[in-house]
């Protein structure tokens, strides 16, 4: 495909009807939130979005992002949008490799410098460039020269966002995410382990309709997929708000379908999309396929108290706090205790006995 | 620091602090209290301490004629603020978790929206005290700032946990690490406050009712 | 240390510090329900007479020295220092407007016995001086002279020569080796002198062996009121002694609430040993002689009766079943109190406060509480057993321009004696 067709013409050419392709508008404007009546401004901006230049780079991950986004079920609408962009360079789908896949590289970034997009998956090691290269170069490098010339970049999953799974405790390859380096550029944060693949296309279809970047939260992700709260969103939250809970994961609670909340579901701390869009064009997702959320488009995920501990637990073994607060106290206290005794038992010898004359200021 | 940092450290480090000084300043307070001791008493009892002492200390649990007729403001919203912090702290099923976490024995909670309402009931009452103890000349005279300070650190402890149960306060991790961060605080104070007549009641109460008991009076 | 003085004081407050004080302290929320149980709060309405802020120098002293939280505020100088000027102004609180009624100690939900630390208070009250005139005066007479009332041996005497005369009664004195030795208040010997000859009747009617003792007659302990174990010691230690010295099984405590309680639970832990002798107070022993069938009466009162808990007697004594029993001997017209027993109203003169002049005219004050008391029963006649209530319910009563006649519940026993048993009345006695 030339650089110069447009998404309408590539769609067509695959054999997409305009019915589809509206229905595929109508499907994204909900997704972003707009009103039904923008469905045909989306559809006029999506028919004449020029191709865009990506760079897909891959750190410190473990390619479930890929596969996420790319093993939907086929054909669909957003497998063609993916199609539609002009993968420039992805080192996990594209034929090169070695000094040819680099020089695609950078053939794409000088083609398209300054209006290019760069999506990253995984995180970048800080503590040793050596854990992870590609060709020779340091992901630091590679990130930062990438990014350079990009107009956006997007950190997809956790790893890019966040650190993800990398940076986990004791964080051995000392792992960041991308907007940990990268100060001077537009990131959105599209975390999940994996994210949801709908979110993404969602993400490059509001970038290709509007071309800007969507409203983004606090931890840059975009709002109108990332501010719902799964708990809210849950549809066993009614279970919860009548006390039934499935304790373990084959009582009568589990089997009946109740809340997980104690078997640890992370729902009432999470933002994603799941709950709605859900998984595997919908068929399903995590909760309701009898799991609890594990939190995973949140920072830290990994290291917020166990995946199968509820969340009104702390996060440490309280045993150290109740040891050494029972061994302090107690020393400290008899020791405080014993002068107070000391003080009392002292009064009671020194004293001389009171005279009523005393008492009358005779004496 | 974003809200998941700080729900990680107040679920994390400060939630262990605060369980030291908690653990720490309750059993310096009671080992301070028992070892001062008392002198046994040389006259010739007319009944007997241990009993006595005993009853006393669930007699006083029970609401009299007395307290009813000649202070009725603070007993009955007294009463209501404590059946209904203790309803809300010990059968919240994420409470039930955490106390079965820490100390590995559990019991039945109660559905959310009961809890739900004790909750928006003990508020209630705690401001009602609050406003008593301001308003009422005598209660006005007794308090000092300690006084209204515990009853607004009680009183987070349950609005925060209300606003956290109800996504009041988004996003969530924020609301949650506050009501974590106003129990924190309930938790330290609570040891060098009087707070402590949670533990020391038993004490005081077995005390006079020993000593009364021995005389042949029911305190 | 010749004098009292503020050291002296807090040194007392040290020896006085225990567990109890320190759970009671500990324990209170400022919940004011012990001010609406004192009648010096119900009857002025004036905060500063609650309860627990009487106790607010002891609390300061206790925090500061021994908790250890205390002690690192007074470090850093973060707490104030007991003064001199502070005792003295707190002074008419801890004396003037406590009785030592323990009413408190039965209403607060947290079970601090308030009046057992008010107690506590008096004893560094009393080593720095700040001691009512009234009472520092009855704590002298009761020292120097052997009463409070300064009433002497030759007094009681000349009262037994009328009541012998009189009666016809012998009233035996000094008996070595016998059962009862009888006590009396120098207010009984003074003002109701009725209480002594009911005694000789009564005594004489159940066969009971009883002397007086001439070198230990006064009950009251003034030491206990002032709040100094040492001249509590000093006072008590007469009693002991001259009860071992006749060799009696028994001591009884006339009706006299703050004598009964020196004597029955203060004494032995004043003089650091158990008794030789069992303490009775009259009330107990006249109950004890109505159970074995000694006690004969005929006849009963037709006027409605109720009866005023003595405090020390009742409430911090135990004799609550007593007086019913023997109220129930004499009368079939009888109501109760509201707030009875345990939580009678005291007649305002407990304490100290009957002879600290000072405290007069809020004691009349706050005797509104009892008027009210007093106005729901409509009794005609008022009993008690002590003679302290009894004078200081007279002069309310009279104050306010109440009719009501006031009496001691052993004097109306001895009213209805049954006349055949008190045939060969005297005998027994000459006996010995």
């Amino acid at each position: 495909m030339s650089a110069h067709i447009t998404l309408g013409e590539a769609l067509r050419r695959r054999g997409v009807s305009r019915r589809g392709f509206l229905k595929f508008c109508t499907a994204t404007a909900s997704m972003m939130a707009l009103p039904p009546t923008m469905v045909g401004a989306v559809a006029e901006a999506l028919e004449s979005a020029p191709r865009p230049s990506v760079i897909w780079l891959s750190f410190q991950e473990c390619t479930g992002c890929t596969e996420s986004l790319t093993r939907s079920h086929a054909p669909t609408v957003e497998g063609l949008i993916f199609d539609h962009i002009s993968l420039d360079y992805h080192h996990t789908l594209q034929a090169a490799s070695g000094d040819a896949a680099e020089e695609a590289r950078e053939e794409a970034m000088h083609a398209h410098w300054g209006n290019y997009l760069l999506v990253v998956d995984g995180s970048i090691p800080l503590a040793n460039p050596g854990y992870s290269t590609i060709a020779g170069m340091s992901n630091l490098d590679m990130l930062k020269e990438s990014a350079e010339g990009a107009a956006a970049i997007i950190a997809v999953g956790s790893c890019a966002a966040f650190g993800g799974l990398p940076k986990a405790k004791p964080n051995p390859t000392g792992a960041v995410s991308v907007a940990d380096i990268i100060k001077d550029k537009p990131i959105i944060n599209v975390p999940g382990c994996p994210p949801v693949p709908s979110v993404m296309t969602g993400v490059l279809a509001h970038y290709l309709t509007f071309g800007t970047i969507p409203e983004l939260d606090v931890y840059g992700r975009p709002k109108v997929f990332f501010g719902q709260n799964i708990h809210d969103r849950c549809y066993r939250r009614t279970f919860y708000d009548r006390g039934l809970f499935a304790k373990t994961f084959d009582d009568e609670g589990a089997r009946k379908g109740w809340c997980l909340y104690r078997l640890g579901c992370k729902g009432p701390t999470t933002y994603n999309a799941c709950a709605t869009m859900k998984w595997n064009q919908g068929a399903s997702w995590p909760i309701e396929a009898g799991h609890g959320c594990l939190g995973c488009s949140e920072p830290d995920f990994w290291d917020a108290g166990g995946f199968y501990r509820a969340l009104s637990i702390p996060i440490n073994d309280p045993a150290a706090a109740i040891g050494i607060g029972v061994v302090a106290g107690a020393a400290i206290g008899i020791a405080s205790g014993a002068m107070a005794h000391r003080k009392k038992v002292e009064a009671t010898h020194h004293r001389e006995p009171l005279k009523v004359e005393q008492l009358e200021g005779k004496a | 620091m974003t809200p998941m940092d700080f729900l990680q450290l107040v679920r994390g480090p400060l939630f262990d602090i605060a369980l030291t000084i908690f653990i720490f300043g309750v059993l310096l307070r009671l080992f301070e209290i028992i070892i001062l001791d008392r002198k046994r008493d040389l006259s010739e009892a007319r009944g007997g301490e241990f009993i006595a002492g005993s009853k006393t200390i669930f007699r006083r649990f029970k609401p009299d004629r007395e307290k009813l007729q000649h202070s009725p403001v603070p007993t009955i919203l007294g009463y209501i603020f404590h059946l209904g912090f203790f309803i809300c702290l010990l059968f919240f099923i994420p409470h039930i978790e955490l106390i079965h976490s820490a100390l590995g024995v559990s019991w039945p909670g109660l559905p959310n929206f009961l809890v739900d309402v004790v909750a928006l009931i003990t508020m209630g009452a705690l401001v009602g005290l609050f406003l008593y103890r301001l308003t009422n000349p005598l209660l006005r005279f007794l308090s000092s700032f300690q006084d209204y300070f515990l009853l607004v650190v009680v009183f987070l402890t349950l609005a925060t946990g209300y606003i956290a149960f109800h996504h009041i306060i988004e996003p969530y991790p924020l609301a949650l690490g506050l009501h974590l961060l106003s129990v924190e605080l309930l938790l330290v104070i609570f040891p060098f406050t009087k707070l402590m007549h949670t533990f020391t009641v038993f004490l005081g109460r077995y005390y006079n009712g020993a000593m009364a008991g021995r005389r042949g009076v029911q305190s | 240390m010749s004098t009292t003085s503020l050291q002296r004081g807090l040194e007392a407050w040290k020896e006085e510090m225990d567990a109890p004080l320190a759970a009671f302290f500990s324990s209170c929320v400022h919940c004011g329900i012990c001010a609406e149980a004192c009648l010096f709060y119900t009857e002025t309405g004036d905060p500063k007479y609650t309860p627990i802020h009487k106790l607010e120098p002891l609390r300061r002293f206790w925090h500061q020295e021994f908790t250890l939280f205390g002690r690192l505020l007074k470090m850093v100088g973060l707490s104030k220092e007991i003064t001199d000027a502070e005792l003295a102004a707190w002074e008419p609180l801890v004396y003037d407007s406590c009785t030592l009624c323990g009413r408190c100690s039965q209403a607060c939900p947290m079970g601090n016995d308030i009046t057992y630390m008010i107690r506590k208070m008096r004893e560094g009250f009393a080593a720095s001086g700040h001691v009512p005139p009234g009472m520092v005066g009855a704590a002298g007479r009761a020292v120097r002279i052997g009463s409070p009332m300064g009433v002497k041996l030759s007094a009681l005497q000349a009262q037994i020569g009328h009541i012998e005369q009189e009666s016809g009664l012998k009233i035996p004195v000094d008996v070595q080796g016998a059962d009862y030795m009888a006590l009396l208040s120098s207010m009984e010997i003074m003002n109701f002198p009725e209480y002594l000859e009911a005694l000789a009747r009564i005594f004489e009617q159940a066969g009971v062996s009883w002397t007086l003792c001439s070198e230990a007659f006064e009950a009251t302990n003034s030491g206990v009121q002032v709040g100094s174990k040492d001249i509590a010691r000093e006072l008590l230690q007469r009693v002991v002694d001259g009860a071992e010295k006749l060799g009696v099984k028994c001591v009884i405590s006339p009706e006299c609430g703050h004598a009964y309680y020196a004597l029955r639970w203060e004494g032995p832990n004043l003089i650091g040993r158990t008794y030789t002798f069992q303490v009775l107070h009259i009330l107990e022993l006249l109950d004890q002689l109505r159970g074995e069938g000694r006690l004969k009466v005929e006849g009963q009162f037709e006027e409605l009766l109720t009866f005023h808990d003595p405090c020390q007697i009742v409430r911090k004594g135990g004799v609550l079943a007593e007086p019913r029993n023997l109220l129930a001997l004499i009368s079939d017209n009888y109501v109760e109190m509201p707030d009875s027993r345990e939580f009678n109203w005291c007649c305002g003169g407990g304490g100290g406060v009957s002879s600290n002049e000072r405290a007069e005219a809020l004691r009349l004050k706050v005797f509104a509480r009892k008027k009210r008391q007093l106005d729901a029963t409509q009794a005609e006649t008022l009993v008690t057993a002590c003679a302290n209530c009894r004078l200081m319910l007279e002069e309310g009563l009279e104050e306010y321009g109440m009719e009501l006649p006031v009496t001691g519940l052993t004097e109306m026993i001895a009213e209805k004696l049954a006349s055949s048993s008190a045939e060969g009345r005297g005998e027994r006695t000459e006996e010995r």
